[in-house]
């Protein structure tokens, strides 16, 4: 398997405190893969290391076949390298359609010229389509997105991340505030979308990790405490200390 | 996707049929028509009121689609009557100075001419000399591009400073008002070389067309008027249609979450900030013929500010709320101050409007605000939520 993404010997302090302590963790270039752990762990730290929000002071974040340093890119050009990230919480159009929120994200180009000018390549329809067929929209494609369930803002969101077509999802917490329905078919997105692309989920929920039913990394204090599928990190007798046994 | 546009936004076509049927009427009833039921005063009003709608949709581009509160819109309509106004006056000068050296015995010599022109036009200023900034007055070519480009200029080099530096919000206000008093303030210098505050007058007067009427020319310029009017609205309607409609909205709503998404938020500000620039300047050029006089004043900030407070009245973020704002607003204001409104006697103080009228405009805006922020044009989607249930 090739690696996607690769995170080396990276530490972070903030006023002292190590956020991130000497951490390493590779992706593949298809792969779903959750990360784990109680809060202080530094997953949203990592996140924001990889998504460029935050510099490192020590280590290495290479990024594809041309092994890239990602340190070097600012923000829109992670994004546009092809890492798409999902915050917590749903931000969407709400003013707008889903059609039109999805029509945006999609993968075209994005000067102002082209739009006024290059209307609507033909495939737009059927790029929509596909995107809302996945997430489960398609019926709600003419819907204001405001009206949509706090849910189905979430697909949106994701859909939005999908239809950039990124190489690399990173989400935080899908799942938080969603219903036991909703949690399945959340599951069911992102193990289709992990087919063609490395998925990266933050979670605290163990059920909704155990559905995606994919290798997991176990964080602790910054680095990584236990890699591997999620029975063998939860007969881990320090993930049992640390995270589990509380 | 180009052929549905107007499908999209129906308000086009019952706009330009709304207008056509409007032009129509106050042609055949015009003075030029043999009518006097429309006088060629009120027809100027009505004209000047159309461009008074078109910077107002400019302004709704701008602010009510793209949430950028400019309080430098006007600036561009002045800069955009300055433009022609220059060209209008050289040129009628330049006649009138032509008529009046023929009696000479010699032929008057280029210089003799220029100078002539010159102490008429700067006299009052206490100047004979043509100022840099007149270089193009004699070309009406020239002085029409100017129209559009001096305002697209300044609204290019302005917006790229401030959009590339990410000020937003009332910052951007605050500094597109200190533009519009520093362009203002500048205008008032007699050394300026636009005649300080005495502005440029004359201007309904066109050269070579003097022995059209006043009651014939207005009447063309109400067409012209009507015209850009209406062409404004399709221009401005077909560039919000689809996606880059969707991206300027979605930059009000969330400018952050579109730069995530890839696009270069800078870009699109830029260009609707310029865009609107130019259409204002050319509702300007349209506006000051008919008014025959512009003046320093016409671009202080509280013009501006107006242009705010009708969109608002009118109602953000739809076309047609723009132009309402404006008509009713700018009628009502011109019927209050002009003194044609009825005193109110209260026995104790005589209630006077043309004092009033300013306060009564400010708690109207405050109300609006508060209340009805989706303004007069809220009131049509009272009307299509109510035809939905009906059904």
């Amino acid at each position: 398997m090739n690696t996607l993404l690769e995170v080396s010997g990276v530490s972070v302090h903030f006023d002292g405190f190590k956020a991130i302590n000497n951490l390493s963790i590779q992706i593949g270039e298809v792969e779903l893969r959750a990360i784990i752990g109680p809060n202080g762990a530094g997953k949203t730290t990592f996140m924001d290391i990889v998504t460029g929000n935050t510099k490192p002071d020590e280590g290495y974040v290479i990024w594809g076949k041309k092994s890239s340093s990602l340190l070097d890119m600012n923000e829109s050009q992670i994004a546009q390298a092809g890492i798409g990230r999902k915050f917590q919480k749903p931000t969407v159009f709400d003013e707008q359609t889903v059609r039109e929120n999805i029509t945006m994200a999609l993968k075209n180009p994005r000067s102002p010229f082209d739009l006024l000018f290059n209307r609507a390549a033909p495939d737009t329809e059927d790029r929509v389509r596909a995107v809302s067929d996945d997430i489960g929209l398609t019926d709600a494609l003419d819907q204001l997105s405001g009206a949509l369930s706090h849910g189905q803002k979430h697909w949106l969101e994701i859909g939005m991340l999908l239809a950039q077509d990124p190489r690399l999802l990173l989400v935080d917490e899908p799942a938080a505030g969603m219903s036991a329905t909703e949690r399945e078919q959340t599951t069911d997105i992102l193990v289709r979308a992990a087919k063609t692309r490395a998925v990266v989920v933050v979670e605290h929920d163990m059920e909704f990790v155990r559905r995606l039913n994919c290798k997991v990394t176990v964080l602790h204090q910054g680095s990584v405490l236990a890699e591997g599928s999620l029975d063998h990190v939860t007969k881990n007798q320090d993930v049992i200390d640390v995270y589990l046994g509380r | 996707m180009e052929r549905t546009f107007i499908a999209k936004n129906p308000s086009v076509l019952w706009f330009l049929l709304g207008l056509s049927v409007f032009t129509v009427l106050v042609t055949i009833f015009s003075e030029a028509a043999g009518s006097s039921i429309v006088s060629t005063s009120f027809l100027k009003t009505l004209g000047k009121t159309l461009c008074l709608c078109l910077v107002a949709i400019a302004m709704d581009v701008v602010w009510g689609y793209c949430g950028i509160l400019s309080l430098g819109h006007f600036a561009f309509f002045g800069i955009g009557g300055y433009a022609i106004g220059m060209w209008l006056m050289y040129d009628r000068t330049k006649d009138i100075v032509i008529g009046s050296l023929e009696n000479n015995i010699l032929p008057p010599t280029p210089d003799e001419v220029t100078n002539a022109i010159g102490t008429q036009i700067f006299g009052v200023v206490g100047s004979s000399e043509f100022p840099l900034i007149w270089a193009f007055s004699h070309s009406l070519t020239l002085q029409l591009f100017a129209v559009i480009l001096v305002p697209g200029v300044l609204a290019l080099v302005f917006g790229w400073l401030a959009f590339r530096s990410r000020v937003t919000g009332v910052y951007l206000s605050i500094l597109t008002q200190a533009m519009t008093l520093a362009l203002s303030l500048y205008l008032f210098q007699n050394d300026t070389g636009l005649r300080g505050n005495n502005g440029l007058s004359g201007l309904q007067n066109i050269p070579g067309l003097e022995a059209v009427s006043q009651a014939t020319l207005s009447l063309w310029f109400f067409w012209a008027s009507a015209f850009a009017l209406g062409a404004g609205y399709v221009f401005f309607a077909w560039m919000l249609a689809g996606k880059f409609g969707s991206v300027i909205r979605a930059i009000r709503d969330n400018e952050t979450r579109v730069r995530f998404l890839g696009y270069h938020v800078e870009s699109y500000k830029l260009f609707i900030f310029t865009t609107t620039a130019m259409i204002a300047g050319i509702a300007g050029a349209l506006y000051y013929p008919q008014a025959g006089i512009i003046n320093p004043a016409e671009i202080a900030p509280i013009a501006s500010i107006y242009l705010a407070v009708w969109v608002a009245i009118g109602g953000r973020g739809r076309l047609y709320g723009a132009v309402i704002g404006a008509v009713f607003v700018s009628l009502m204001s011109s019927w209050f101050t002009g003194g044609s409104a009825p005193d109110i006697n209260l026995g104790l103080y005589l209630f006077k409007w043309t004092d009033w009228w300013l306060v009564l405009l400010g708690l109207t805006f405050v109300g609006v605000t508060l209340f009805f922020p989706k303004g007069i044009g809220g009131l049509f989607d009272l009307i299509s939520n109510y035809r939905e249930k009906q059904q």
